[in-house]
């Protein structure tokens, strides 16, 4: 019977779910036993009758989009530079051999530390946020446009060299699109590392969308609400998340 | 030509200095890249352009950091950070072998549960610093749960995907040994994913140090965190150039550290 289980293809997926409702029920039981305080910890029946009242009351669409808003202004700026910067490196090998392990330094430094500058340069607006999306998104994108324009087979540029295509028709025509995939895995890093940063920024500076909306909860003592936010915004990276894996193994090219 | 040719002789001072330059053109590019920006800050902070202090000068930052690191009270900032850190690590990593191992260790358990830190890895771990504020207080107990829950979930997914990749004869020759759970764990399993392991303890380290940190500044009268925002507060600029240099000095070079001693520079090598 349990082997026969383990084999059906949609039995993992019920048990991690079944898990964790009765993780859910637990605690709600729990908390109704007064064995966990309802006041530390909301009993999820109220998180989830709290969801209807965050997005009408405190206009969590309106918020979402202002970080979307926020994310995307970031990507842009991120992918323009990021991809720019990559390029510049592969062209000049010299400037990569210099400079390359410092983008990977920056890479490994929590610059999100640095939001307190950030303030102190643009004020307390969303400047600052999408500033600072930006800073933490740019090495991945940097390092990964690189990797992507190193990684060219050789075969594909000699055979741009026999057609005696320009620099620029070499760059279009083979570099670009042969790095394509590895550039949109650093688009996506980039993206990801951008998000978490704005939305960590919003709720530590209390401004902007989904961040300050958990900081305003919490401030309230509205638990039940700050517990539904949470969920939201742990809901949105997961869509965010899945979304640009899909694109980017639609990206790939196949083999 | 004759002029230049004077100036440049073999020996002569210009000449030897192209001599180095030519041999060795990378250091000369980022000595090159460094003094340009030392001295575009310098320019940029004497002209005035930005708000006073927004951009002070180098010196005023160097003197800033001497005198942080001369007062003892910096000492008992950076142990109160340390401490959290140490602390996060600590159960954050233990937390996430035992998961990684589990997971890892078994098809169902990994279809059925990884999906869960797959997806829930890349949230703002900052998020639920409110959550763990109501759970473990305003002191020392909620920074080191932010800790904890930025570097379990980099630890786990390593170590569940090492565990994958470990080759199947030495699992075979453990169990052909009859080694119990913990026989397996720590001379089979352990030392075949020492690589993962160390990796995933060095992202963990990079994030953990990013929540604590974050914590601090939230929520805190102790340590670098706290001190960054009270420059903040306190509108000391040098003060916070000083502090987030020091702050980046130590994550890139524990990151370092990690990847030396765990052999990791080796395997990129090889």
């Amino acid at each position: 019977m349990i082997g026969r289980l383990r084999k059906n293809r949609w039995f993992p997926a019920a048990l991690g779910l079944g898990s964790f409702a009765a993780l859910v029920l637990l605690v709600e039981l729990l908390i109704y036993l007064d064995v966990v305080n309802r006041y530390v910890v909301p009993p999820p029946s109220d998180v989830v009758a709290a969801f209807p009242r965050i997005v009408t009351e405190e206009h969590v669409l309106s918020r979402f989009l202002l970080t979307a808003g926020e994310a995307l202004s970031a990507s842009v700026l991120v992918t323009i530079f990021g991809v720019a910067g990559g390029v510049l490196l592969y062209q000049f090998t010299l400037l990569r051999q210099a400079t390359e392990t410092w983008v990977a330094a920056v890479a490994a430094a929590p610059l999100v530390l640095m939001y307190p500058l950030y303030l102190v340069i643009f004020g307390r607006n969303a400047t600052t946020i999408v500033m600072m999306g930006f800073t933490a998104g740019l090495a991945p994108v940097i390092l990964k446009t690189l990797e992507g324009l190193v990684g060219t087979r050789r075969v594909l540029i000699n055979v741009g060299r026999s057609f005696n295509l320009t620099p620029s028709q070499q760059f279009w025509k083979i570099l670009f699109p042969a790095a394509l995939p590895t550039v949109f895995v650093g688009m996506r890093l980039g993206l990801i590392f951008a998000l978490i940063n704005i939305v960590g920024v919003e709720y530590l500076i209390n401004f902007g969308g989904l961040g300050q909306l958990i900081n305003d909860l919490a401030e309230r003592f509205d638990l039940a609400g700050t517990y539904a936010a949470i969920c939201f915004v742990i809901l949105v990276s997961i869509i965010v998340f899945m979304l640009t894996e899909r694109l980017e193994r639609w990206l790939r090219p196949a083999g | 030509m004759a002029e230049t040719g004077r100036l440049n002789a073999p020996g002569s001072v210009t000449g030897r200095g192209q001599d180095w330059v030519q041999r060795h053109p990378v250091t000369a590019l980022r000595v090159f890249i460094v003094v340009t920006i030392v001295l575009a800050w310098e320019a940029l902070a004497q002209s005035g352009l930005l708000y006073r202090d927004v951009v002070p000068s180098l010196f005023r930052i160097a003197r800033a950091l001497v005198q942080m690191l001369a007062d003892p009270t910096f000492y008992f900032h950076l142990y109160a950070t340390f401490y959290e850190i140490a602390v996060a690590m600590v159960i954050g990593c233990l937390s996430g072998l035992v998961v990684g191992i589990v997971l890892g260790g078994s098809k169902l358990m990994q279809r059925a549960f990884e999906p869960f830190l797959y997806y829930l890895g890349p949230c703002p771990k900052i998020i639920f610093f409110p959550v763990m504020i109501m759970w473990f207080g305003v002191g020392p107990g909620s920074k080191i749960a932010m800790g904890v829950v930025s570097c379990f979930f980099p630890v786990a997914l390593n170590v569940a995907g090492g565990m994958r990749e470990i080759d199947r004869t030495l699992i075979r020759v453990g169990r052909s040994f009859r080694a119990n759970t913990w026989q397996m764990v720590t001379k089979i399993y352990m030392p075949a994913m020492r690589h993962p392991i160390i990796n995933g303890v060095r992202l963990g380290l990079g994030v953990c140090l990013i929540g604590t940190l974050l914590a601090e500044t939230r929520l805190s009268n102790r340590g670098l965190g706290f001190l960054v925002i009270q420059a903040y507060t306190l509108f000391d600029m040098p003060l916070m150039y000083s502090l987030l240099i020091v702050l980046f000095v130590i994550a890139i070079g524990a990151n370092t550290l990690i990847g030396r001693v765990g052999g990791l520079d080796d395997i990129r090598r090889s």
